[in-house]
């Protein structure tokens, strides 16, 4: 790839040709604020938080979609940046809601950590009645909730959608102040092509999306990330498991569209992201049991795997090894199916071990 | 599995995901992909978007895919084999075939020559109902590639003729010479997390772990050095022999770990039968479930999330599963008990105390998995084989030539399936997953997914909606010659006329209350996918 040099902010600096002047930046350690932008999606010039200014280019630049050229003066904190980065901020938060005590993404907000790094408070635009209160919370699906009132239009989710869940479930709707990102006009999001694989939620950068179960489960700070493997079905996508450490519950399931290890590129389906609840389900079993008669009784692991053991020895004593049969699971490890074979095998002397393959 | 082990030597899938993105040709068969395998289902439509991928699905019933298909073939249920050997008679007679690569690598192209000669287009046309100039479109596609692949699933290995269709997939790849480059492959999508991990550990009747066949003197061999036991020479009984022998008294005790029978298996009132006939059986489970009611002992396992250890994928890559929570209670994960359960019958198992230290035992037996430890799985996913520690690992599989030296074809006749509409019996029932549940649904129901779909449903073609007399939401009544369900119409024409299409996750209304115990004779597969069934409106 041919390279290219340009000077950053007085600093000279090479890049591949092709690269925004943000992926030249990022790449030579230049920090710019950015929220419409996301290192998996396609650059979109939505927000223009990332402006900047070029010698002998009369306007600023977003410097997400502008490609950087040979010889390129970049300057990306001058004060005539800074003050319309600011005013574009401004602008934003007109209407946004600034409820960020009992916002869920309070903690991981990108517009929070904007405004923070602008050191902006509110914003000089806004009048009293301003602030967006003309959508309904939707929250009619059991996976996530819309809160549209905070959507600041960066279309991430809308990208996402198209170039990663490959369904275009959603989309700009409307004009001005009247814009909204909605399914196809007049039908709910439970009725449109959306299956609720969750990946917009995975990159909204405010509140305007959040899983629906994550709600009082523990604030980004409180969550430890563990990198795990799905135990749906057989693709084997990367999920993080989110776990409150005071609580040591799951809070949420995300993924990483960052991560060199996942084989799933951070893409996920429904069951992967939102059915996990099952394993803090009232449900589950927590004792051994021993049938006495038509019902159980709880029973200590020692008398259980005591009677285990001489039951499966009393048949192979008196019937044979083939009066025995094993039953492994696909839901298993690898480990657990090897000694539940080498159980079947080598202990209790029988093949007769399968799993549901085939089922 | 069986059908590929046969022709190419392997039973897996041969390529892995990046490979997607250098197929020319796309062809999926009997697998509803972006409801079972969502992610896979994204890389293809990626791959279709892009252009200049012709996309091919053949599918009875008009799933999502067949939107974006360049080439839509409808064929009747359970007939497969017609459709690829219609395929392939094309691909013979306008010489689209490869014809270095078969004689250098396959073994048998006189026998497949005659045994398609008879598929003409118009022949496959009056079994199929699918019109020939489609099965010619579809043929020269595929053949054209330059990189065409096959993706196939449980529409394909779940008939009582499985083994033939699986074998029929494999010779129309090798009759073109569609593997061992990306963009090729015979792709079996495998259906649960670890079903790929529980085949290559050895929990199959015939093999110990790395497909080392029990009746093998080198694989007794193997066992008795490695674990100083005796391997019993003759292959076990399948999961769905294994419950008859239980029916019949054969098999007085059972050990059942993480599988709910009682739902998942064909003809469950003949389940009911064979647990309860049991001297003795153990259930070891996350959940007291349908099958866990019939034990003597029930013991409480970890479930994922709270254990540590390693799945294998679809495309063969190993992976690292880990711990994010503790168990309830006094849950424990299945490897520690079955430690436990083999130590107290005489076991002595001192290498293994952990996943780390199982997993290098599964290294010591199986070469496949012998080149990758925790510490390299740290790095990301290894795919087998990968025989050495400096091995990188294989995603494609047959770049240089076959296991055997050479592949064989292994052609196939049709053979009417077992249950075809009889006047009494006149619909094809076929049952299968949706996109928000999972197999007997004991975690998706209990999960947000069991919210946003609560009950069993049928699937209905408009056609037979209105012969019927039913309107959407209304009940039916689907009778089998083993047993009967009820659940509420959905009128689509996601199904053909003829056909209803019933998920199997609700145990409630449980689809396998109609479907047959008979299995395929070589994968021991039952037949899920066509039952002949009667419909009746119930009021």
């Amino acid at each position: 790839m041919a390279s290219i040099k340009a000077i950053i902010n007085g600093k000279s600096i090479t890049a591949e040709s092709g690269m925004t002047i943000l992926q030249a930046a990022r790449a030579n350690g230049i920090h710019i604020p950015t929220l419409c932008d996301h290192p998996a999606l396609s650059p979109f010039g939505a927000c223009r938080i990332c402006l900047v200014e070029a010698e002998k280019n009369p306007k600023l630049l977003t410097s997400c979609t502008t490609p950087i050229t040979e010889g390129m003066i970049v300057h990306t904190n001058t004060p005539r940046v800074i003050e319309a980065r600011k005013a574009v901020l401004e602008l934003i938060l007109v209407r946004h809601p600034l409820e960020c005590f009992s916002c869920a993404s309070n903690g991981k907000c990108e517009l929070q950590d904007v405004a923070y790094e602008l050191g902006v408070k509110d914003s000089r635009f806004a009048d009293p009645g301003d602030t967006n209160t003309s959508h309904k919370l939707e929250d009619a699906n059991p996976f996530y909730v819309r809160d549209l009132n905070k959507c600041i239009l960066c279309g991430r989710c809308v990208r996402v959608c198209e170039e990663h869940a490959i369904y275009h479930a959603i989309d700009f709707q409307g004009r001005g102040i009247h814009t909204s990102i909605q399914p196809p006009v007049g039908s709910p999001i439970e009725e449109s092509d959306c299956v609720f694989c969750g990946q917009c939620v995975q990159v909204c950068p405010v509140g305007a999306l959040f899983e629906k179960t994550a709600a009082g489960q523990g604030r980004p700070w409180d969550l430890e990330k563990v990198k795990t493997v799905c135990s749906y079905c057989g693709v084997g996508c990367e999920l993080e498991v989110n776990v409150n450490k005071k609580t040591g519950k799951i809070a949420n399931v995300t993924t990483n569209y960052s991560s060199p290890t996942a084989l799933n590129k951070g893409r996920s389906c429904v069951k992967g992201r939102f059915a996990w609840q099952f394993v803090h389900s009232e449900d589950r079993l927590t004792t051994p049991l021993i049938r006495e008669g038509d019902t159980f009784r709880k029973a200590s692991w020692d008398e259980a795997l005591s009677l285990v053991a001489e039951k499966l020895g009393e048949v192979k004593t008196k019937h044979g090894s083939d009066a025995l049969g094993f039953f492994s699971s696909a839901r298993c490890t690898n480990e657990e199916n090897y000694l539940m074979q080498r159980l079947a095998r080598e202990v209790m002397g029988t093949n007769n071990v399968d799993h549901c393959a085939h089922l | 599995m069986t059908g590929l082990g046969e022709t190419l030597g392997s039973g897996a899938m041969t390529n892995d995901f990046e490979s997607i993105k250098s197929a020319d040709t796309i062809l999926i068969i009997g697998s509803n992909t972006t409801e079972n395998h969502p992610v896979i289902g994204s890389f293809i439509k990626e791959r279709k978007r892009k252009g200049n991928c012709t996309l091919i699905v053949c599918d009875p019933r008009k799933i999502e895919m067949a939107k974006y298909a360049d080439v839509y073939i409808r064929q009747k249920s359970g007939s497969d084999v017609v459709l690829l050997n219609g395929l392939m008679h094309v691909i013979l007679r306008e010489n689209l075939y490869a014809s270095d690569f078969i004689e250098k690598n396959v073994n048998n192209f006189e026998k497949l020559k005659e045994t398609m000669s008879k598929y003409t287009p118009q022949y496959v046309s009056e079994i199929t109902g699918v019109s020939p100039e489609l099965i010619e479109d579809a043929a020269r596609a595929y053949a054209k590639g330059p990189n065409s692949a096959i993706f196939y699933t449980m529409g394909i290995t779940q008939h009582l003729n499985g083994t033939d269709n699986v074998r029929t997939v494999a010779n129309l790849a090798l009759l073109c010479g569609m593997l061992g480059r990306p963009g090729t492959g015979v792709n079996p999508l495998r259906g649960q997390n670890n079903v790929q991990g529980a085949c290559d550990t050895g929990c199959l009747p015939e093999v110990i772990p790395g497909y080392q066949k029990v009746t093998l003197p080198a694989t007794q061999q193997k066992v008795k050095e490695l674990w100083g036991s005796d391997l019993p020479a003759t292959p076990g009984l399948s999961v769905v022999e294994m419950m008859h022998a239980a029916g019949e008294g054969k098999i007085k005790g059972m050990y059942i770990m993480g599988e709910n029978s009682m739902v998942t298996e064909p003809d469950s009132d003949h389940v009911r039968h064979a647990l309860k006939k049991l001297d003795f059986l153990v259930v070891q489970d996350i959940f007291l479930t349908e099958t866990a009611e019939f034990a003597h002992v029930v013991l409480p396992a970890a479930s994922w999330g709270e254990k540590d250890g390693t799945f294998t994928n679809t495309c063969r890559a190993v992976q690292r599963v880990r711990k994010a929570v503790d168990s309830p209670g006094e849950a424990r994960p299945d490897w520690e008990i079955l430690l436990a359960v083999g130590k107290r019958l005489g076991a002595s198992w001192n290498d293994m105390n952990s996943p780390e230290t199982i997993f290098n035992a599964i290294g010591r037996i199986a070469p496949a998995y012998a080149g990758i430890t925790y510490a390299r799985l740290e790095g990301g996913a290894l795919p087998w084989p990968c025989p050495t520690c400096e091995h990188p690992g294989t995603p494609i599989l047959y770049t240089t030539g076959f296991p055997r030296g050479k592949a064989d074809f292994s052609p196939c006749d049709w053979v009417k399936p077992d249950e075809w509409p009889t006047e009494e019996y006149p619909f094809i029932a076929t049952t299968g997953r949706i996109l928000y549940h999972y197999h007997s649904g004991s975690m998706t129901r209990r999960s947000s997914t069991g919210e946003f779909i609560k009950e069993m449903y049928i699937e209905v073609n408009p056609a037979d909606a209105t012969a019927l007399n039913v309107k959407d939401g209304e009940q039916i009544k689907v009778t089998s010659r083993r047993g009967e369900v009820s659940g509420s119409v959905k009128i689509t024409d996601r199904v053909p006329a003829g056909t209803v299409f019933l998920p199997f996750h609700f145990s409630e209304t449980s689809a396998n209350i109609l479907t047959s115990a008979k299995i395929d004779p070589y994968s021991k597969t039952p037949g899920f996918k066509v039952n002949a069934v009667k419909l009746e409106k119930t009021v």
